[in-house]
């Protein structure tokens, strides 16, 4: 199941960067490509916790502000010599409106 | 949980084994200690520093970002004073480090031969930077300089401190120089080259004491020969650093004792490098250290691997002095030697045989053939055929040849053409077959020439053979993966073509990825502001956070805020709006930096607007000490109030401030103005310093304090404030033009020639519209970020708040 939450308007986040969403699970960044494609990522390298939402966004990339990991938004995970993941979430544009899964946010909370 | 890695030592071993480890996608937390305030560079390269065929730039071989790359935490300047083995924690006096796997790879300490006068100043070792500094310092011309000690690392420093034109003397206790690697004939040699470069040599010199009361003056050696000398060098040899693996009471021997993992007798405590004994074995040249390197890198990422020790062979690094020695040279009953000498030309050979093999050469003069040799010693095959030619080396087996690359075309593939890195030849060939056209490709696909460099033709012969007409020397690597184009390239294309946006430049220069990277972006977005002040916007998106944020990131994701202190110089109104800001805001540190003002530390993001309102309030604005720009102008205070100042340095400092704050450059822009020659404002050691003298300005140029540091040089002089500020303006804007994206004023310097620096600012015509191109960008680009980013203060606090939903 899934649930969709209206959280911003596109244009609350630049092109090539980010917006974070505090969750009960900490903060998720919210990406949006030079494209306009959007990624949910959590906000936490899993290197030493730089946050990724004020990272370089390249194509469908992001690379970490503090130490240059580079994470695939698609799937959250580190590339080349760096091994790490980050949890990604669902999150899609409607009619200029982002929107975030939040059930496994709520799910998490609930538990 | 990651592994944790502790590695005591940035030195030339635990450098490659680290590499090797990230290399194979090892993930371990790692902290590197290093004594030297300085991560790792390439120690064999001081001696090409020392003689100025080098700087220290060019021999980093692991810079700031390669570290940051790999989320490697460095311990600079840290020494570490004690190994907790019970706990598992190593701490240096900044407090302890927990460990999993400890690497202690503190190298070797210097020899201290006891006489009299060691301590004095003037006296010196020769082992880091600080010791190869203190020489150049030393050897200006007409200084005398007196070298204890005629080996390897004596004579470089000899040949060094000589060509930068100090009169040097050796004193060498045997009876020739490097008698561990030469015989006497090639000793001879050697000793003669020497002196004919006016260096002078004393064998059989033993030295008695070092004389002078508050520095050096003399040596005084047992036969009661004095050397007067402004500076000592002592070379006589080194001893394993082993003091933190004794305290720790690990098994140590000469070396600290490892198996053939690299472990020692601590299960988790590794060590590798000049510290340890292997078998009995201590290693003083980089080729077996590498091989431990890998071996060690194996062992922590839990593969098997064991070090078995390689023969070596040695050079010396001294340009125009060919000498090569390998194997074994003592004469032993059933050795046989075979020799050949050209007196006119200077070039000694020699074979020594044992039964049907070669186990040793010494070559001096000509030193052609020595892979070739090295590699039938290594091999230890019979040479009993080859005999009767042998020492006419490879292009001689099978007939005469004159093509100057015969002797590379002739070696088998497995010869060894790098010694320090063992590449063989079958390994360049098939890395340039594979695509590697440059040097530098070459390099990094093999490591080929990367360490000492005195195979670098070698390595080019084999390049040319190889590609034929093709080859062309010298080439630069590319900006980044993203693109064929150099730094410079791009420079220059984007001006040709006028290309005005990051998309542009990445169409019509045809770069390989879509939207570029993190490492491209950020320059570009530098050349455009740089080149097109009026037509392109900057890209906020393609800088780095620290720029974007216009606050310096801290680990913990708070940032700083630093306003800017013109000249150092404040009221008590803003210390009081500091002050207030701090409460606030409950800023966890308030600290004074080292750039003459104050820095707030551990701020929250979503406070930054109001914070920086409160100080905009106060007349305060950003101090850029995040920005690759303008950071701070530092100043003593001159005639204001000091009984020495001859300017108005206080003055001249806050107008420079004044005049260059805002603009962006390709890195960090520090000055200085001092009063008088006394610099108590450390303008020597900026990237612009000015210094004041009675009769006007002495501006000088490239200096730095940080990873590397150096003194200005001169650049010119002048008597008007109006001309200070004209000519730092235009040479700031010289330094914006031309310069590579993060590259400091001195490494741009270091590439262009202060000549040709000069040349630009002297002539007035083009000093001016230099000045004027800095002015006309100054008018877009001089602007407070944080006013600007203050009127929306929502943009920087959190999108949504689930939290509260969440908790419903
Ligand atoms: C705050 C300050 C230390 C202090 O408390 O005194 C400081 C703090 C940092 N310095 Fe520095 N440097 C500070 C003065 C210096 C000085 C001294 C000076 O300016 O007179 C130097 C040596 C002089 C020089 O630059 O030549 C210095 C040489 C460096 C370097 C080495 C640069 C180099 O080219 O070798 C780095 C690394 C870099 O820039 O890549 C660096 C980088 C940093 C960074 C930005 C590291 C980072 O990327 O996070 C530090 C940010 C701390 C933070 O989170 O806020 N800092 N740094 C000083 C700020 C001065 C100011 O008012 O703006
Ligand atoms: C001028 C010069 C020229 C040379 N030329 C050649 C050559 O041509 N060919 C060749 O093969 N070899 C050459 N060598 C030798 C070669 O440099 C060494 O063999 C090699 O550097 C040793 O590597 P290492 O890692 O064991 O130690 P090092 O490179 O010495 O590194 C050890 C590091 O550990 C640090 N350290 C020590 N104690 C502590 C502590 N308690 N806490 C924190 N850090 C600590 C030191 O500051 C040092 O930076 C040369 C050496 C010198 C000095
Ligand atoms: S403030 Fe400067 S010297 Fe201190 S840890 Fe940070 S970068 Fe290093
Ligand atoms: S915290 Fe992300 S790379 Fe280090």
């Amino acid at each position: 199941m899934t649930a969709f939450l209206d959280i911003a308007a596109l244009d609350d986040i630049p092109r090539q960067g980010a917006r974070v969403v505090k969750t009960m699970i900490g903060c998720i960044a919210v990406f949006r490509t030079a494209e306009d494609q959007l990624f949910a990522l959590e906000d936490r390298c899993p290197h030493k916790g730089g946050p990724l939402s004020e990272g370089i966004v390249h194509g469908t990339s992001v690379t970490c502000p503090l130490h240059a990991w580079v994470f695939d938004m698609n799937t959250g995970q580190a590339q080349g010599a760096d091994e790490g993941a980050v949890q990604t979430y669902p999150v899609r544009l409607e009619a200029g409106r982002v929107l975030l899964d939040v059930t496994r946010l709520a799910r998490r909370s609930a538990a | 949980m990651k592994q944790r890695l502790v590695v005591i030592g940035a030195g030339m071993a635990s450098g490659r084994m680290l590499e090797t480890i990230f290399e194979a996608g090892g993930d371990f937390d790692v902290t590197l200690f290093n004594a030297e305030a300085r991560g790792n560079y390439n120690r064999l390269m001081l001696s090409p520093v020392l003689s100025g065929e080098k700087t220290y730039a060019q021999i980093v071989t692991h810079d700031a970002e390669w570290y940051e790359a790999h989320g490697v935490d460095c311990r600079f300047g840290e020494v570490v004073v004690k190994i907790d083995r019970a706990n598992r924690i190593v701490y240096s006096n900044a407090g302890g480090v927990p460990y999993d796997a400890l690497v202690i790879a503190t190298g070797s300490s210097p020899f201290i031969i006891p006489v009299p006068g060691k301590d004095l100043p003037g006296v010196c070792t020769y082992r880091d930077l600080e010791d190869t500094n203190a020489m150049i310092a030393a050897s200006k011309p007409g200084a005398r300089a007196v070298v204890i000690g005629g080996g390897l690392l004596g004579l470089e420093a000899a040949a060094g401190m000589a060509a930068r034109g100090a009169e040097v003397v050796v004193i060498h206790l045997m009876g020739h120089l490097m008698e561990r690697q030469l015989d006497p004939a090639a000793g001879y040699l050697l000793q003669k080259d020497l002196e004919s470069r006016g260096i002078r040599v004393h064998c059989k010199g033993a030295t008695k004491a070092i004389l002078g009361s508050a520095r050096v003056e003399a040596v005084l050696l047992e036969d009661g020969t004095v050397y007067p000398a402004d500076l000592v060098c002592m070379a006589v040899g080194i001893r394993p650093e082993v003091r933190l693996a004794n305290d720790a009471h690990l098994e140590v021997a000469r070396g600290i004792t490892v198996d053939d993992q690299m472990r020692t007798s601590d299960p988790a405590i590794f060590a590798l490098g000049e510290c340890v004994e292997h078998e009995k074995q201590l290693f003083g040249l980089v080729a077996p250290l590498y091989d431990q390197a890998k071996v060690l890198a194996a062992t922590l990422l839990g593969q098997d691997a064991a070090f078995k020790p390689v023969q070596t062979a040695t050079k010396l690094k001294v340009t125009g002095v060919d000498l090569f020695s390998a194997g074994d040279f003592a004469d032993a009953p059933g050795r046989e030697d075979i020799v050949f000498r050209d007196p006119g030309r200077g070039v000694y050979k020699r074979l020594i045989l044992e039964g049907d093999q070669l186990i040793g050469a010494v070559m001096y003069g000509d030193t052609a053939d020595a892979a070739w040799f090295f590699d039938l010693i290594k091999q230890g095959k019979s040479v009993t055929d080859l005999r009767d030619t042998l020492i006419f080396g490879p292009a001689f087996q099978g007939g005469a040849q004159t093509d100057p690359l015969a002797a590379v075309a002739a070696l088998p593939p497995e010869a060894e053409i790098c010694g320090c890195n063992g590449v063989c030849k079958g390994k360049i060939v098939t890395a340039i077959q594979g695509g590697a056209n440059t040097l530098d490709m070459v390099r990094m696909a093999t490591k080929a020439s990367a360490s000492c460099g005195t195979c670098t033709g070698l390595v080019e012969q084999v390049m040319a053979l190889t590609l034929g007409d093709s080859f062309s020397a010298n080439a630069n690597p590319p900006m980044c993966k993203c693109t064929d184009h150099t730094h410079e390239d791009v420079r220059r294309l984007i001006k040709s073509i006028g290309l005005k946006s990051i998309p542009a430049v990445m169409q019509e220069l045809g770069w390989k990825t879509v939207g570029g990277c993190a490492s491209c972006r950020p320059a570009l977005n530098y050349y455009l502001i740089a080149d097109w002040p009026l037509e392109y916007t900057d890209d906020r998106q393609s800088r780095f956070v620290n720029e974007r944020n216009h606050g310096n990131i801290q680990k913990d994701g708070t940032y700083s805020v630093v306003p800017r202190m013109w000249g150092g110089v404040t009221t008590p109104a803003e210390l009081r709006a500091i002050a207030d800001a701090a409460d606030r805001y409950a800023v966890p540190m308030v600290k004074v930096t080292g750039g003459q003002r104050i820095d707030l530390l551990g701020v929250k993001k979503a406070d930054l607007p109001a914070i920086w309102s409160d100080l905009n309030a106060a007349g305060m604005v950003s101090g850029h000490a995040y920005a690759k720009g303008l950071r701070t102008v530092k100043t003593c205070v001159g005639t204001d109030f000091c009984r020495f100042g001859t300017q108005d340095s206080t003055g001249l400092g806050i107008k420079l401030e004044k005049l260059l704050w805002g603009s962006w450059t390709p890195a960090k822009v520090k000055l200085g103005v001092s009063g008088c020659p006394r610099n108590c404002a450390e303008a020597t050691c900026k990237d612009i310093g000015v210094v004041c003298v009675d009769s006007g300005y002495e501006i000088s140029v490239a200096g730095a304090a940080g990873m590397d540091v150096r003194e200005t040089e001169f650049l010119c002089k002048v008597t008007t404030e109006a001309e200070v500020m004209e000519v730092i303006a235009a040479f700031t804007q010289l330094y914006r033009e031309n310069a590579r994206y993060l590259h400091r004023i001195y490494k741009w310097v270091a590439r262009v020639g202060l000549d040709w620096c000069r040349a630009q600012v002297e002539d007035p015509a083009n000093r001016r519209a230099l000045y004027d191109r800095f002015m006309l960008s100054q008018s877009i680009y001089q602007t407070d970020p944080w006013a600007e980013l203050a009127a929306t203060p929502a943009d920087w606090a959190p999108i949504a708040d689930l939290t509260l939903r969440a908790a419903e």
